[in-house]
């Protein structure tokens, strides 16, 4: 779950890292007034869960409150990477003598958080990463030691800093690991961190809280803006519906239990010469009702013009598979060929179900793509 | 993991395992399977249902009851993801080894925590989100589908489940049968890597070729393709890798299946192990032909 920049610097305000005055406006009415309030010159910022707001016009300076009402006419209500601007960030204009860039992701080889950190910030890090990887410090942290004074000392020195200034950013360091992990954060940035004549100011953030901890952070469940902007309209029925489904491209419909499992369908289609609509995982021990679900949204997808489903009999049973298959051709009264390979616990009951109404079954998943690939070709 | 015939094993018939969570409708289920298999379940433990009886497997408040009472050496974890943590740690503390880890969906954070205890202390964790190990014939501590497996030669090692039975099906037919399977996990996260099992699998006698079943997300394909390439693990080896056909950015079902930027990706993962010198099977059957091929 993602949280807008205010919401993320609400946050780091909260644990001591400095930030810049500034004032939420929802309309060119507010952003006027914060501007008087704070005094001018400010930046007027579309807050966006989407990347890459600067270069899509986002981010906006004012030179007086008039100025900030004009701008704001200009931000709020209107598209930005298609998604309608509601709220705008006001803010002081820094004056910035430097930029860095910090961030705490999780290292999944290593089981640990790392912080990131360049002297090179203000710019797209994976572009860092990529054309400069030797720019950017990478410090594991140790999980069960935290992140001590003195591993922040050690990244303020390596980013070129001394005297009061090191002091400064280390204490910074260990507060943003401190956000991190106290918010479950896969992502926590500041980028860029501002180096001022008053000091390091957070400029920008970013606060990507981990799905599976969301039961710890209601208030934040209830404050966010997350409406999976990055789903398609159909990715957000079926995440509605309790269904994980991706769409693809493709004319044929793809359920599968087991994300390995269901993956691999995919692939072996498009190995055969098809095109996956959509991947749809049933998870584990998946009763007739959930099948049934599923199968129904799949078919319901009109670029669908034939639908496989792969499941592998453990703690799903393919009697129960049969039995949601058939109910939904029922409900949804439809005609496109359903193509079956099931295997495991139930297997004999779950195929004379499916027999019994004309529903082919295969023993392979190569077999049963390929004869997918081929009804959806209408052959 | 204990020293068994100078072998360090993960599971056999001297395992003596004990549930946690099994008072609920999953741990319920998979102990009677367990049971069914001939795994030794030695005991049972939810806090507060201590005293109850689960199809004739003792129950206890803690885990140091139950290992103290009856000398168990392992434990399966069915708690729901919020309770895992403590579970786990506490399984951690009690001395057994390994901790599989059934549950899915917990924190991010929470997993980085009981696997830094478990490396600082030498526990093996598996999982979490995994199915389990199995070593067809003496034990089976997880949730895959017992028919689909017989004795045999070829070691398995897999990120996900269900695409793992599937290849652990063609391998049974095909006359082969297994040694000894371990699903590392769907997270992003997990305690073991592929890394770990296959030196496991170097060593053991009874393994005589490896399946490798990876998928989409981080670089744990990539690290054993350099291991193997430095001569780490010398045994026939093919692999199959799910997720060519999946998008950027999209996360395919398991937290940890994600193509994030150009890393990840199926053909990088694919190209890595190819060029060790692990055969690529572009269907899961292949894997099979594979090595049986290699084996001929």
């Amino acid at each position: 779950m993602k949280l807008l920049e205010y919401q993320a610097k609400q946050i780091f305000a909260k644990y001591g890292i400095p930030t810049p005055k500034s004032k939420l406006a929802e309309s060119p009415n507010e952003a006027q007034d914060a501007a008087r309030e704070m005094g001018t010159p400010v930046v007027i910022k579309a807050q966006l869960l989407v990347g890459g707001r600067g270069k899509a016009g986002g981010i906006v300076f004012a030179d007086d409150p008039a100025d900030a009402f004009k701008v704001a006419s200009g931000l709020l209500g209107k598209k930005i990477k298609d998604i309608e601007v509601r709220k705008a960030l006001v803010e002081e204009k820094l004056d910035i003598k430097d930029e860095i860039y910090l961030g705490i992701i999780v290292d999944r080889q290593r089981g640990t958080y790392v912080v990131l950190a360049s002297a090179e910030g203000g710019v797209d890090i994976e572009e860092v990463a990529r054309v400069a990887p030797e720019k950017i410090i990478r410090f594991p942290v140790d999980p069960l030691l935290g992140l001590k004074t003195y591993h922040g000392l050690r990244i303020a020195r390596q980013l070129g800093y001394s005297g009061s200034e090191m002091q400064a950013l280390a204490s910074l360091i260990t507060k943003l690991y401190r956000v991190a992990v106290e918010t479950d954060a896969e992502l926590t940035e500041i980028n860029p961190l501002a180096v001022t004549d008053k000091g390091f100011i957070a400029a920008d953030a970013r606060l990507n809280v981990d799905n599976n901890a969301l039961f710890r952070h209601r208030d934040l469940v209830e404050a966010s803006e997350d409406r999976g902007g990055e789903f398609s309209e159909r990715e957000m029925e079926a995440k509605e519906k309790g269904l994980t489904y991706v769409e693809l491209d493709g004319n044929i419909g793809v359920i599968g239990n087991g994300a390995g499992l269901t993956m691999a369908t995919i692939d072996t289609v498009t190995l055969k010469g098809g095109r996956p609509a959509n991947f749809l995982d049933l998870g584990g021990g998946a009763t007739p009702e959930r099948i049934e679900k599923a199968v129904t949204f799949v078919l319901s997808d009109s670029r669908v013009d034939a639908l496989l489903v792969n499941i592998l009999g453990g703690i799903t049973r393919c009697d129960d598979t049969a039995k949601g298959i058939i109910q939904a051709r029922e409900h949804t009264r439809t005609e496109k060929p359903i193509v079956v390979r099931m295997m495991g616990t139930n297997e004999d009951e779950g195929k004379q179900l499916l027999a019994e109404l004309g529903i082919d079954t295969l023993d392979t998943m190569e077999e049963a793509a390929e004869r997918a690939v081929a009804l959806a070709r209408g052959e | 993991m204990r020293e068994v015939n100078n072998v360090t094993r993960f599971v056999n018939k001297s395992t003596r395992a004990l549930v946690q969570g099994i008072t609920g409708t999953q741990g319920r289920f998979h102990t009677e399977l367990m049971l069914e298999y001939g795994t030794q379940i030695v005991a049972g433990v939810t806090p507060g249902k201590g005293g109850e009886i689960v199809h004739g497997v003792p129950v206890y408040d803690t885990v140091e009851e139950a290992r103290v009472e009856l000398n168990a050496n392992a434990s399966i974890i069915y708690v729901p993801a919020r309770f895992a943590l403590d579970a786990v740690l506490e399984a951690i503390e009690a001395d057994l080894d390994p901790v599989v880890v059934i549950t899915e969906g917990i924190p991010v954070r929470d997993t980085i925590e009981m696997v830094a205890r478990a490396k600082a202390k030498g526990t093996t964790i598996v999982g979490p989100n995994c199915p389990g190990l199995i070593k067809p014939g003496e034990c089976k501590l997880g949730i895959m589908p017992a028919q689909i497996f017989r004795e045999g030669s070829i070691g398995i090692v897999s990120r996900s489940g269900t695409l793992f039975y599937e290849i652990a099906a063609h391998v049974s037919r095909i006359g082969l049968g297994q040694s000894t399977c371990v699903g590392l996990g769907g997270d992003p996260v997990v305690g073991l890597s592929f890394i770990d099992v296959l030196k496991w699998f170097e060593e053991d006698d009874e393994t005589e070729a490896v399946a490798i079943i990876g998928e989409i997300g981080g670089d744990a394909e990539e690290r054993a393709a350099r291991f193997i390439a430095d001569g780490g693990f010398t045994k026939p080896a093919a692999a199959y890798i799910a997720g060519r056909a999946a998008v950027a950015g999209k996360r395919m079902g398991h937290a940890g299946a994600i193509i994030e930027g150009s890393s990840g990706t199926a053909e990088g993962k694919m190209k890595a192990l190819g060029e060790a010198g692990v055969s690529i099977g572009d269907q899961p059957v292949r894997v099979a032909e594979i090595l049986k091929d290699r084996l001929a």
